[in-house]
């Protein structure tokens, strides 16, 4: 079972572990990524490429899916305007044991970071300002590969 | 023809999302086709990515068919 969906919408958690737990396996693993309030972002702004966000996600849900055999993978993304705490990014695994289902999980939101079209834009005190990629997010990437 | 499309400061730099072009046979790779484009915002491409028809490549990717081009920074999400 692979689910994905870029959305401006909030994300339900507890609708996606419902979703992971009816897979069949004996383990769910998740991942949640917040708004963070760096330096004082008010706002962070989420563009994506639409159509090559959904497939890049694809891809990557179907490669976990078949390395770690996967009974389901889930990511959803949000698009568009947050506020810090909020949630950004969800991730999750449904495995028959807790290894496969904790190593793909962090595969997933490893390789979402370098793989899929998004890009961040935080506004601070009315202020905006596109965020500059990570040397650390490709090292994070590298070790899956 | 081929669509190009532009993301973030890339998109903001360019004053536009996307537009449709036409270019000469001597533009043969996406690097060709961002200097063909003559935008300031593109001029450092160490700081440019690009997909070919929706798939990532490399900018020294030859064109070929291509039916749509993007061109952006570095992906920043999760």
């Amino acid at each position: 079972m692979i689910r994905v969906v870029v959305s401006e919408a909030a994300i339900d958690v507890a609708g996606e572990m419902a979703v992971l737990e009816a897979v069949g396996g004996g383990a769910v693993a998740t991942f949640t990524g917040l708004v963070r309030a760096d330096d004082g972002v008010g706002e962070l702004l989420l563009e994506h490429y639409p159509g090559a966000t959904e497939a890049a996600l694809e891809k990557l849900a179907g490669e976990a899916v078949a390395r770690w055999a996967l009974a389901g993978a889930v990511i959803v993304h949000r698009v568009g305007a947050m506020k810090p705490g909020e949630r950004i990014v969800f991730v999750g695994t449904g495995a028959p044991h807790r290894s496969a289902a904790l190593d793909a999980c962090a595969f997933l939101i490893d390789r979402l970071k370098t793989d899929a079209p998004f890009w961040k834009r935080e506004t601070r005190g009315g202020a905006a300002s596109w965020v500059g990629e990570r040397a650390s997010d490709h090292d994070a990437a590298e070790k899956w590969r | 023809m081929i669509d190009v499309l532009y993301f973030a400061w890339v998109r903001e730099g360019v004053g536009k999302g996307q537009e449709r072009v036409d270019p000469p046979a001597e533009v043969v790779t996406v690097a060709d086709l961002i200097d063909w484009l003559g935008y300031d915002v593109l001029a450092d491409k160490a700081k440019l990515r690009a997909a070919i028809d929706q798939v990532f490549v490399p900018l020294d990717s030859k064109l070929g068919a291509a039916r749509e081009v993007a061109i952006f920074p570095p992906v920043t999400g999760g």
